[in-house]
């Protein structure tokens, strides 16, 4: 979709400037296809504006929504199961205070973890010391 | 002029056919009502799509295959090799989240997906479903998924309880998640839909927003449950697969 605009707009200034009395009328398809030339240098030109594929723009809408709620959620959580260890044990306030903390690590954790590598499980294990179970799988992922 | 908005009402639970065993309050709600709905219509589409297989699709049997695809390709990518014995279960995990969030989209019916206890009851099926196949396919090993590699021992201690939190915090946002989304772009529509009621001609405006509010929460309702499946396949993977 995105990439199918600079080339709509080039088309359009190309009808709207009067070329025509230049020198007679050129060749269409020739003119045509200097437009298309043009149109692909100027989307070459910026490779920033390439669209990945669905694939990946699917993963990152996916991404954007999980890390949000991520963090608050971790937090939150903590915070309750540090509630119910006082109220349990009898701790007050100490184990909602250290857990509110630990609850905070993993929030920004899984935030982490979710920004830098979707597929970074719980516990992050540099790539190259992984076992062949992993292995083979991430071969695998290379080719899809 | 008293403008009476009822955001919330849309999600109240109604009894419709009481049904008590002993102190255990086991009514068909119209909540179970919409949940039956959701399975009949994805049990018919399935059952349309393959009724008459053929080389060149129709219309129902491309519906049917384009979600089995779908699907299909997620489980593949996201769970690795290993993971499409548990295909079928990620394929209804997505298709009764997605059914029930779109007939929740229909007016006067019911988001099924809108009630925590739904989701949550879905996320912790997932979270206990997964843990189970990490420790009958890894054993004990399987808690080494809780100690990351090339951490100085002290630090253990402090990241050991992290990665636990983090771990078991996954069914919580897992459900709150699709709950939130659901729940907040119900109550907006009501609110919006509210404002219309009794304000003469000036109502067309919050009907234009409600309209652009429909197709966004179309959208949220094919992304959450999107978003539903994807994580259960990152969840399925790292416990076939650990690090």
């Amino acid at each position: 979709m995105v990439r199918a605009v600079p080339a709509i707009s080039v088309g359009m200034s190309g009808i709207a400037l009067p070329d025509m009395s230049e020198s007679g009328p050129p060749d269409p398809l020739a003119r045509l296809g200097e437009r298309l030339d043009r149109a692909r240098a100027r989307r070459d030109g910026q490779p920033a504006a390439e669209p990945g594929n669905s694939a990946d723009l699917q993963r990152g809408v996916g991404l954007g929504f999980r890390t949000g709620i991520e963090f608050v959620v971790a937090i939150i959580v903590a915070i309750g199961l540090g509630w119910a260890i006082d109220r349990a044990a009898g701790t007050r306030p100490w184990g909602m205070i250290v857990l509110f903390f630990l609850g905070v690590g993993a929030g920004m954790l899984s935030v982490y973890r979710a920004v830098a590598g979707i597929r970074m499980p719980v516990g992050s294990r540099p790539l190259d010391k992984l076992d062949s179970g992993r292995k083979a799988k991430d071969a695998w992922d290379d080719e899809a | 002029m008293a403008l009476e908005i009822q955001p919330l009402h849309q999600f109240t639970i109604e009894r419709l056919i009481p049904l008590h065993i002993g102190r255990l309050d086991i009514s068909y709600t119209n909540s179970a009502l919409f949940m039956t709905i959701a399975v009949v219509l994805i049990t018919a589409l399935m059952l349309l799509g393959t009724r008459r297989a053929a080389l060149v699709p129709g219309r129902w049997q491309s519906v049917a295959e384009m979600m089995y695809e779908f699907v299909a390709d997620m489980v593949d990518t996201n769970a690795g090799h290993g993971a499409r014995d548990f295909f079928p279960f990620v394929f209804t995990l997505f298709l009764f989240i997605l059914f029930s969030n779109l007939l929740g989209l229909i007016p006067y019916s019911f988001t099924v997906t809108s009630h925590i206890i739904v989701t949550f009851a879905l996320a912790a099926a997932v979270f206990i479903g997964v843990t189970i196949v990490g420790i009958v396919k890894h054993g004990w090993h399987f808690l080494r998924l809780f100690v990351p590699e090339g951490v100085p021992f002290i630090l253990l201690f402090l990241l050991v309880p992290i990665e636990l939190l983090s771990y078991f915090i996954r069914p919580f946002t897992l459900s709150i998640r699709l709950f939130a989304n659901m729940l907040a772009g119900h109550t907006m529509l009501a609110i919006f839909g509210g404002f219309a009621a009794g304000v003469g001609f000036l109502a067309f405006f919050p009907l234009a927003i409600n309209i652009a509010l429909v197709g966004l929460e179309l959208l949220v309702a094919l992304l959450q449950a999107y978003v539903f499946a994807i994580l259960t396949c990152l969840y399925l993977s790292d416990a076939l697969h650990l690090h």
